[in-house]
């Protein structure tokens, strides 16, 4: 009897101990809310919220700052739209035919290859980016300034295409069987099936991976740190330097701004700019991703 | 309706054509992320080789690029990784056992799993955010091997989390129940057959984890590691008792990447050169990693059949 007790005990508190380690991740989220607007209380007190989002000019160490954030969203948004030209169309189409047309082998070995590709540090692709993907692209566009929204942009698009790639192809696969037999049947090509059937059928899963793939994007801090200059620019040619909110903040956190000061709080007000963008994405993300599962 | 033999021969005729050329789109569009790689690869080989000596491993970084190494960016990141794994490997295992094999179906269940989905997206330089307003300010951790660990620690958590709960619900039913038949209580069932049974996946989990713990560069620039270390951490190991000392924690470090993120943003040619060695030795070791854990992923799934 007194046994039983000790065991049941013991599976209690074995019980509330894993539990709290599920909790950390919530308590992860909610010290990150926390932080961020913590930290960057003060820094609102002082910047009219109309001039940090409606401002066009972000020159927060200059001896009259600035604080408008719209050149490094708008430095953000190129180097993403750039990124998600370059992933789309390719992860979408390796995707395709990993799953419609390679043997099953040739999958099995090529899947986890491809994932190197998000494996890859990414200050090792800036390093490419910048010495490496620029020059080449001089000789072709002989405007391109050294630090450019293009070349970066295009790296992080070959980068994110396994995040695009991977969740395309859970999408694709749970599209039933019969479903791809029955447009055979009617004499349709693999190609035609792929475009007309699957893609539509898989809508919300594909949909789900582009949703990845730009908030990854978003995020990415080391590839446009080194290779997209550090000038907030507001403008919207991708040759010129431009500044995202991500390398925004390494740029402050490399440098001597001392704590506590107007400067230092810019970071994370930029930074909740940063997590509700990327949070919005991984929401929307979410509920379409765990519609794959519900459809069929 | 007057089709004619003819006409139907000729979209035969386009539909095998467009085929044809989407068999080849994708099969480039499947290889050109590879052969970036490759690329990436040679470039930096071939940049980076020449540097590549003993002594790159053994010296300090330095004003003068070909006296420079990276013993205190090495040295750093394996002490940081060591920190990582410890915070991260056991509070993300026991928490994809919980939410396998102890939640219960309810709002509350539903919104962790949201929480580390959502977790898994933030961009990486949030987590250096957190780190720096939690760990460097609140709780006066300052610039430290402890502060840059748990930062990266906090960043795979999801990571190691989906892959434990991942390769559990691979784990048949039949199992449990026949455990538990015997009278094994769910924690004893847990230890004797859930955890062994899914130790391959969990672990290949972590090795991908910690790989890239290893090459993340923001959240450790702001926690604010310094670019320009020229001295190693205190040693673990003291002459008198208790032998062991932990004030390397506390100490000041600089990782690999931020030292080839430092190198690469110098404007001379020849810290180019340096930076290229650095990215070799990275990459080296996050693909090994990688490759390490596919075998063990491999391996695994050949053994076991249900």
């Amino acid at each position: 009897m007194q046994n039983r007790k000790i065991v049941k005990f013991r599976e209690k508190i074995l019980e509330i101990t894993f539990f709290l380690c599920a909790f950390v991740s919530v308590f992860t989220t909610f010290a990150i809310i926390f932080i961020l607007f913590f930290e960057s209380y003060d820094f609102f007190k002082q910047v009219p919220l109309k001039e940090f989002f409606l401002g066009t000019q972000w020159t927060p160490l200059f001896a009259e700052p600035k604080f408008g954030i719209l050149p490094l969203v708008l430095g953000t948004l190129i180097t993403t739209i750039i990124a998600l030209l370059v992933a789309l169309p390719v992860g979408l189409i390796t995707a395709i035919y990993l799953s419609e047309y390679a043997p099953h082998k040739f999958r099995e070995t090529v899947k986890p290859v491809l994932e190197l590709l998000a494996a890859v540090p990414t200050v090792v692709y800036g390093y490419f980016a910048l010495l490496f993907l620029t020059p080449i692209l001089q000789k072709i566009i002989p405007d391109l300034s050294t630090f450019n929204a293009l070349s970066p942009g295009i790296i992080m698009g070959i980068m994110i295409v396994p995040y695009v790639s991977s969740v395309s192809e859970d999408a694709l696969k749970a599209v039933p069987m019969q479903i791809r037999e029955g447009s055979y049947a009617m004499g349709a090509t693999k190609f035609q099936t792929a475009f007309k059937v699957l893609i539509p059928s898989a809508f919300s899963g594909i949909a789900a991976a582009f949703i990845i793939g730009i908030s990854r994007a978003i995020g990415e801090t080391m590839v446009v740190a080194i290779a997209a200059g550090m000038m907030p620019n507001f403008t919207f040619n991708p040759l010129e330097p431009v500044q995202t909110i991500t390398s925004y903040i390494v740029q402050v956190s490399l440098g001597d701004v001392p704590h506590g000061t107007l400067e230092y709080r810019t970071i994370f007000a930029a930074g909740i700019v940063l997590f509700f963008m990327t949070l919005f994405f991984n929401i929307i993300g979410y509920f379409l991703r765990s519609k794959i599962r519900e459809k069929y | 309706m007057d089709i004619k033999k003819q006409d139907i021969k000729e979209v035969i005729k386009i539909n095998k054509i467009w085929e044809f050329l989407f068999y080849f789109i994708g099969l480039i569009s499947t290889f050109i992320g590879l052969a970036l790689l490759c690329v990436l690869f040679i470039d930096l080989f071939l940049d980076g080789y020449p540097r590549l000596t003993y002594k790159f491993f053994t010296s300090f970084p330095s004003r003068f690029p070909k006296e420079a190494g990276i013993l205190s960016a090495w040295v750093g990141s394996i002490l940081v990784m060591i920190v990582t794994a410890i915070s991260a490997i056991p509070v993300g295992v026991l928490a994809g056992i919980y939410l396998e094999e102890y939640a219960k179906k309810n709002w509350f269940t539903n919104f962790i799993e949201i929480n580390i989905s959502n977790l898994a997206g933030v961009p990486s330089i949030i987590y250096g955010l957190l780190a720096l307003g939690l760990f460097v300010q609140t709780l006066k951790f300052g610039e430290s091997i402890l502060t840059g660990g748990l930062t990266l620690g906090l960043l795979i958590l999801p990571m190691i989390i989906m892959a434990t709960r991942e390769s559990i619900r691979a784990i048949p039913d039949s199992i449990r129940e026949a455990s538990y038949a015997l009278g094994a209580t769910k924690w004893q069932t847990v230890k004797h057959h859930i955890l062994p049974y899914s130790s391959g996946g969990i672990l290949t989990g972590i090795i991908i984890g910690l790989s890239r713990a290893i090459g993340e560069t923001a959240p450790i620039i702001t926690v604010g590691a310094l670019t320009f270390i020229a001295f190693l951490p205190t040693s673990p190991f003291t002459d008198t008792f208790p032998f062991i000392s932990f004030k390397w924690l506390f100490d000041p470090f600089t990782v690999m990447p931020i030292q080839m993120f430092n190198w690469v943003s110098r404007p001379q040619k020849e810290f180019h050169i340096n930076a290229a060695s650095a990215g070799i030795v990275l990459l080296i070791m996050t693909l090994a990693m990688n490759a390490l854990a596919i075998y063990i992923r491999y391996k695994f799934r050949k053994r076991i059949k249900w």
